[in-house]
């Protein structure tokens, strides 16, 4: 245990994590370079695209320094605020973590976010100042920086560049030296906690977890504290580029557990792996990861229903954070009611069903969770704008809210500040970390970034601003249901809960989009906007003059015929309301309203 | 009944809207009537010996035919076929080609019928189509073919030309009707991609006319020509009682056609067939005794939705009934509730089985033939 040393990373988007991970393997020959495919820990096509990584991964290196052999298990953290929960655990799975930096950009607010976190579970930070290669690199401010924020000495920061392999040797022996080697009995009941899961079709999911206490041997009963699940440990081992079979891992050690788990539901990140026989009490910390957006998917064609469903059950097999039940409405026949962690991991829903599943999908406007409370006081969910009661019918309505924090330039303080207003935040902090960066903090409603606010705040930043934010609970708002309708026919997939204020705007705008939009019919569409009974916002698309074409005649037949059928398929992948097509265009215009 | 269609794939000059295939190069113009002379002997057997009603020389521009070179082709025909002594034989002719020589010859050669595109009587308008003539020319050859003894004249215009407002539209259907010819074509001006046009859309240069002034501009045409004693028989077509055109009638009415030529399109029931769209190619393989031609046959559905598309566009509508009998396919049925929507939006009629579509309608005749259409399953 002496000799073991278990690290994360924590870095944020882009600040070259993925390829000092490279060459960290690299240089202990976990891989040679031959073996090497560009930046190895992403190995979903989608993450690299995304240049993040969604689902953590470990390795283990094996090291050797002064003529000490060393275990290294570098585990790997999601660099995205959708995947808060799952860092959390993989920082509690280790005893240190290199700080990156990007010497060129300094530190980002996701960043500070996971650095506190491991702070909070005394990890020992290894600051590294990575890209200093880089002609606009500034060493000088950027080490103020974190010596500012972290405490340490500034020769304690090591400047490196994965790209050139500069400082990587630094690095290992700071995490030898440096870092603790981790604490446990082998002898004492078992106690190892999951980080992490990997779906493999063949053997069932791959479990990875840190042994905190006692020993785990192949052939174990062992059971998951906290879904009370047992299973017989089939196979153990350590993750080196490949699997390697092992007949027992003891405290202080990461390793992989296959027990021929098929539902990702039963693996939960934080859960506790103990003896069935010797059982010993869970980690705390443990939690279950909450969705956050809630949207409604639709197949395009609407007879690909069930296998949409067959898709959706495949990605959450390996995907246990995505929920969802069926839904039906009226505009859009039969889909899912999902809950995501976050509006990324809505896009990469959307994109691994495209993309893995073949299935071309219509998402409904994302919305948050919102608390209805009755008049006694007690409490329901709403998740969906179908779901909104009745005003009169219940006491109030509740909206949850975030602390965000967001890092930034000083010259963009005031198009923040005013774009956070605009999202009905509340300014509560405001600190400088150098002279020209700046740290504020507001709280607001989850429902206002949901949409755009990401986008925005790149746009007035331009790009020089990041942000992190968590849940701090629900509070009284003055929500309503705005709906919209076609000819008097409510689309209910248009519906969307928003704030009292910003009501009249919003189905101003989205009626707006709408008329541009829906294609010119036989007749008028009126589009309206409601509270209610009440009409907001109208506009109308005109009724269709002219759909003729000149000539038809010997020459013309064939051609003008294939076109019809061709605008007849089309019209086929529309959705009827009342007596009005909608192409499936119009069911995303909430995203595009700005 | 059959019909015979010619394709004379050349003309002087390029209007900037056309993109019917053809060439300005005439050079190849002698071997071509060759080939298509020997063309007609290669599809002898296509139209299964059925009498010949109707023949018409489209193009390009047919007026550019010598009259030994129509009266080879007419021929031709009488020594393959049966063609009708009563046959409609039509000339598309350019007011530029003809003079009273070439109106006599054409006359003497067996044309009957006269389709002549005089498109607009302004000449600006002319000039910005890049057509040959003038406005004068046109309205003087008029005159001279109904001294030469045409009493079946067609002339052609185009509205919805950018520049032609309201106002100069109908200045040309008053000066159309003045000339009393016996049918008119009208064609909403139609952007086609690889035409003069067609680039200069693309890149901003011409703007097109809003759907609701050419919608405006055709209901302008409708009142006055129904007014002026014409039946609207199709929507780019009308005819004073009597002279409807037999041989576009035809291809309304899925009758058998046959297509002379380069791009020409030919229909024996079942197949279609188009020729390819190239005088030298085409010249080639007719050499090879071959058609080089691609075929196409028609599923029922095919068919189902040409019967719907080309008969909504015309006076007799579609009947409900035939495609009943021949298909055994009840589409009234099928579609009633939409069908009961048109009725009542004033866009179509509907008779026992048949429907035809009102003025309204006929603005929207494409949108409702495909929404009628069906599907494979």
């Amino acid at each position: 245990m002496e000799n073991i040393r278990n690290f994360c990373i924590i870095a944020h988007i882009d600040h070259g994590k993925s390829t000092l991970a490279d060459r960290l393997l690299e240089f202990t020959g976990t891989l040679t370079q031959r073996e090497m495919q560009a930046q190895v820990l992403d190995n979903m096509d989608l993450e690299r695209e995304k240049g993040i990584t969604i689902k953590a991964h470990a390795i283990q290196m094996n090291y050797k320094q002064d003529g000490q052999e060393y275990i290294l298990n570098l585990i790997d953290t999601p660099g995205h605020v959708d995947f808060s929960y799952e860092v959390s655990r993989s920082i509690a799975a280790c005893e240190g973590a290199l700080l990156i930096v990007d010497a060129s950009q300094g530190i980002e607010a996701q960043t500070i976010s996971n650095l506190y976190l491991a702070l909070e579970h005394d990890l020992e930070i290894i600051p590294v100042m990575n890209k200093i290669d880089l002609p606009h690199a500034m060493p000088e401010e950027v080490t103020d920086e974190i010596v500012e924020l972290t405490g340490c000495k500034r020769e304690d920061v090591i400047r490196a560049s994965a790209k050139e392999g500069i400082g990587i040797e630094d690095i290992l022996r700071a995490v030898v030296s440096r870092i603790k080697p981790p604490k446990g009995d082998p002898a004492a009941p078992l106690q190892a906690m999951i980080f992490d899961s990997v779906y493999n079709s063949f053997r069932g999911i791959e479990v990875y977890f840190r042994v905190f206490n006692g020993t785990i041997k192949k052939g174990d009963k062992v059971k998951f504290a906290n879904t009370g699940k047992t299973y017989e440990a089939d196979e153990i081992g350590v993750l080196k580029m490949l699997k390697q079979a092992k007949g027992e891992i003891s405290a202080g050690n990461v390793g992989y557990l296959i027990s021929g788990i098929k539902d990702a539901k039963e693996v939960k990140v934080g859960d506790t792996i103990t003896h069935v026989d010797r059982p010993a009490p869970s980690i705390k910390g443990f939690e279950n990861v909450k969705p956050m957006v809630f949207a409604g998917i639709y197949p395009v064609d609407t007879t690909e229903f069930e296998e949409l469903r067959a898709s959706m059950e495949k990605l959450q097999l390996n995907d246990a954070s995505l929920v969802w039940e069926p839904e039906t409405s009226a505009a859009l026949g039969f889909g899912f009611r999902c809950g995501f962690l976050g509006m990324l991991h809505m896009e990469i829903i959307q994109e691994r069903l495209e993309r893995e599943f073949d299935m071309t999908v219509i998402t409904t406007v994302p919305s948050v969770q919102f608390h209805a409370v009755r008049t006694d006081g007690s409490m329901y969910e709403i998740n969906a704008p179908s779901e909104m009661p009745d005003p009169n019918t219940i006491d109030h309505i509740e909206e949850p809210y975030i602390k965000a924090q967001i890092i930034t330039k000083s010259e963009f303080i005031g198009g923040i500040i005013k774009l956070c207003m605009d999202k009905r935040g509340v300014i509560k902090n405001q600190t400088y970390l150098t002279t020209d960066r700046v740290e504020m903090s507001f709280e607001m409603p989850l429902a206002e970034i949901v949409f755009d606010f990401f986008d925005k705040l790149k746009t007035i930043s331009k790009g020089y601003a990041s942000l992190d934010y968590h849940l701090i609970g629900f509070r009284e708002s003055d929500m309503v249901k705005l709906d919209i309708q076609l000819n008097g026919e409510k689309v209910d997939a248009l519906s969307a809960i928003v704030h009292r204020d910003k009501a009249y705007e919003w189905g101003k705008k989205l009626c707006e989009k709408l008329r541009e939009l829906l294609p010119r019919q036989m007749f008028e569409i009126a589009i309206q906007a409601a509270i209610g009974q009440k009409i907001i916002a109208r506009e109308t698309v005109k009724a269709m003059r002219k759909n003729v074409l000149a000539k038809c005649y010997g020459g013309d037949i064939s051609r003008k015929r294939k076109l019809l059928e061709k605008q007849k398929k089309g019209k086929k992948r529309m959705r009827q309301v009342g007596n009005v097509e909608i192409p499936q265009e119009a069911f995303m215009a909430v995203l595009k309203i700005d | 009944m059959a019909g015979l269609y010619f394709h004379i794939p050349f003309c002087k000059q390029a209007c900037y809207y056309c993109d019917f295939h053809f060439s300005t190069n005439q050079e190849l113009k002698g071997e071509l009537v060759k080939a298509l002379v020997k063309e007609l002997h290669l599809q002898k057997d296509f139209l299964n010996d059925e009498v010949i009603n109707t023949v018409y020389f489209g193009g390009g521009t047919p007026s550019l035919l010598k009259r030994e070179e129509l009266q080879t082709l007419l021929n031709t025909i009488r020594e393959l076929h049966h063609l009708n002594p009563s046959a409609e034989i039509t000339l598309e002719a350019n007011p530029d080609d003809l003079n009273d020589e070439t109106l006599a010859e054409l006359k003497q050669a067996g044309i009957n019928r006269l389709s002549i595109g005089m498109q607009t009587f302004h000449n600006d308008l002319l000039r910005f189509m890049n057509r040959a003539h003038d406005a004068a020319t046109a309205i003087q050859v008029m005159h001279n073919a109904r001294k030469t003894g045409f009493d079946n004249i067609s002339i052609d215009l185009i509205y919805a030309i950018p520049g032609q407002d309201n106002t100069r539209w109908e200045e040309d259907i008053r000066q159309a009707l003045a000339l009393n010819p016996e049918h008119l074509s009208c064609y909403s001006l139609t952007i086609e991609e690889k035409t003069v046009f067609g680039k200069w859309s693309a890149t901003g240069k011409l703007k097109m006319v809003e759907d609701d002034m050419a919608a405006h501009q055709l209901d302008v045409l409708m009142n006055t020509l129904d007014k002026a004693g014409y039946m609207h028989y199709e929507i780019s077509n009308f005819a004073k009682p009597g002279f409807y055109s037999r041989h576009n009638s035809s291809y309304w009415r899925q009758e058998k056609y046959l297509g002379i030529g380069p791009s020409a399109h030919s229909y024996d029931g079942v197949i279609r067939q188009f020729n390819v769209a190239n005088n030298h190619v085409y010249i080639k393989a007719i050499s090879k005794n071959e058609i080089p031609a691609e075929k196409e046959i028609l599923t029922i559905e095919n068919k189902i939705n040409e019967y719907i598309l080309t008969t909504l566009r015309t006076q007799w509508g579609t009947d409900f009934s035939r495609l009943k009998q021949d298909f055994n396919m009840d589409l009234l049925e099928q579609n009633s509730a939409y069908i009961q929507q048109l009725v009542e939006r004033d866009l179509a009629l509907l008779t026992i089985s048949v429907l035809t579509l009102t003025r309204k309608g006929k603005l929207l005749a494409d949108k409702i033939a495909s929404d009628l259409f069906v599907e494979k399953k």
